[in-house]
């Protein structure tokens, strides 16, 4: 189809009109609000057959599409910092009711200080949640990962709600030009949706989300890794259904010019983008660089991250989020997933970007330059007046 | 100890069927069980109404005695009572 410009809220909104769930419950917050205003006016033209609902929050939000997904319905949501954060008890019980609720999350800053800029506290503070966290670089990778987030959360094999995370203002904001699909083709891609068992089915009366005592919770939390499992497999089909309708082949993991390389810097994100821009200005002074976008947060892509990494001689993690009194929460897990390899890289992580700072081109190569004559601390921040 | 493995189990605690609590028995929790004083009952059935466990047996309309396999022993019904015929007693070690 023809390119057109929209920003990453506009594209998520559009990809809900092509989708017409059953129920969007939102509450608006910058900035997701573009997403939930668009679509509140495809409802309001009759564009689409949806149930949309204004919550008074986002706790009431989140509780609206839990109900909305037992009884049985196709349902969407969208939020950001706070918002997720005010939804917190509610993400736990959409996993644990193995709802396949799909959300897309604005990336912004925790306050306090009050901020509403980019990065990528609010996420990673939903790491443990139970849900799929999916991250976006631009503006077509928001539109397309929306579509295929409802085929990776409704798989009958996995049932556990998933986030599409988008850097806010840098993607939700900025005007780019994207490919949109032809409704039909969005319609058949995602399919009709099935529920496994509905609350409004009579004949088969169901209860969702009982009390659930010593004897069983544990059992019901191992159902939840186990799904978590299957994930990974499904997300390559469903990557690779959207590549023969598309054109467009994602992967959960993303190398750049990392055949021959000795040095990779890993993000999520925005900067993934930037990065492949440094990566080509460094490769034209003849440094071996690669970059690494990590489109999966979870579940964690450990062994493929190691496979992709191992043999490198340095790579930095980037993480636009900080556990303070730790490290950046990516991380972590990135050194775990290469403990066992046997030819592991140097590595070193550089927190960035808190609160909307910009992430500059300059600073990126300082990074380069850092790995390559092995300087810095394992911690660095970057960017910050300190 | 119940015995299903976590795949043999409805997914996110769904229960299936309807009534099932029936088959909890949540007697099994009581630390004081209520005895009634049959002398003093007026047969006035606030005991029914309040019991929260649905513990309260009642035939032809007068209060015969305490569902034990369900009574949890919270002793609402002993609070309720306006003449004070029921007593919670300590049901030991």
């Amino acid at each position: 189809m023809e390119k057109v410009a929209m920003n990453g809220d506009q594209v998520i909104a559009l990809a809900w009109k092509q989708i017409d769930p059953d129920v969007v419950a939102a509450y608006p917050i910058t900035p997701q609000t573009i997403i939930v205003e668009a679509f509140s006016e495809f409802v309001a033209d009759g564009l689409v057959n949806t149930e949309y609902v204004c919550a008074e929050s986002e706790h009431s939000a989140m509780s609206m599409c839990i109900g909305a997904s037992a009884a049985g319905a196709r349902t969407a949501t969208a939020t950001a910092s706070a918002g997720l954060a005010f939804m917190w008890e509610m993400l736990y019980i959409a996993s644990g009711m193995r709802l396949p609720i799909v959300m897309a999350v604005a990336n912004r800053a925790l306050s306090g200080p009050i901020n509403i800029h980019c990065d990528h506290s609010d996420a990673m503070g939903a790491r443990d949640s139970g849900w799929v966290q999916i991250f976006g670089e631009n503006v077509q990778e928001a539109y397309d990962n929306t579509i295929m987030a409802f085929r990776i959360a409704e798989h009958m094999d996995i049932r556990l709600p998933t986030m599409t995370c988008l850097d806010g203002f840098i993607v939700t904001h900025s005007l780019e030009r994207f490919e949109p699909l032809p409704d039909e083709t969005v319609k058949k891609f995602v399919g009709e949706f099935k529920y496994k068992r509905s609350l409004l089915d009579v004949k088969n009366p169901t209860t969702f989300g009982p009390f659930d005592w010593t004897d069983y919770y544990f059992e019901h939390k191992y159902q939840q890794v186990d799904a978590m499992r299957h994930v990974i497999p499904v997300i390559n089909q469903v990557q690779d259904d959207f590549a023969k309708v598309s054109g467009r082949r994602y992967s959960i993991i993303e190398p750049y010019r990392l055949d021959d390389a000795d040095y990779a810097v890993v993000a999520m994100g925005s900067t993934a983008g930037t990065l492949k821009d440094i990566v080509d200005e460094l490769r034209a002074e003849g440094k071996k660089v690669g970059s690494i976008k990590l489109r999966l947060f979870r579940p964690f892509p450990a062994q493929e991250l190691a496979k992709t990494l191992e043999g490198l001689k340095g790579v930095a993690i980037l993480d636009r989020a900080v556990s303070i009194g730790a490290s950046g929460p990516l991380f972590p897990e990135v050194r775990s997933a290469l403990y066992e390899a046997k030819d592991k890289p140097k590595l070193k992580n550089y927190i960035y970007g808190l609160g909307g700072r910009d992430i500059k081109p300059e600073e990126l190569k300082h990074v380069y330059k850092q790995l390559i004559y092995n300087e810095g601390e394992t911690v660095n921040f970057l960017g910050v007046r300190a | 100890m119940p015995g299903e493995k976590a795949g043999e189990l409805p997914e996110g605690g769904m229960i299936l069927e309807a009534g099932s609590s029936r088959k909890y028995n949540t007697g099994d929790w009581r630390s004081m069980r209520p005895v009634c004083d049959e002398s003093k009952c007026t047969n006035c059935l606030i005991c029914w109404i309040y019991c929260p466990d649905n513990s309260i047996i009642v035939k032809e309309g007068k209060r015969v005695g305490f569902k034990l396999t369900h009574c949890k022993g919270c002793g609402i019904c002993a609070n309720q009572c306006p003449v004070k015929c029921i007593k919670m007693v300590e049901e030991g070690v």
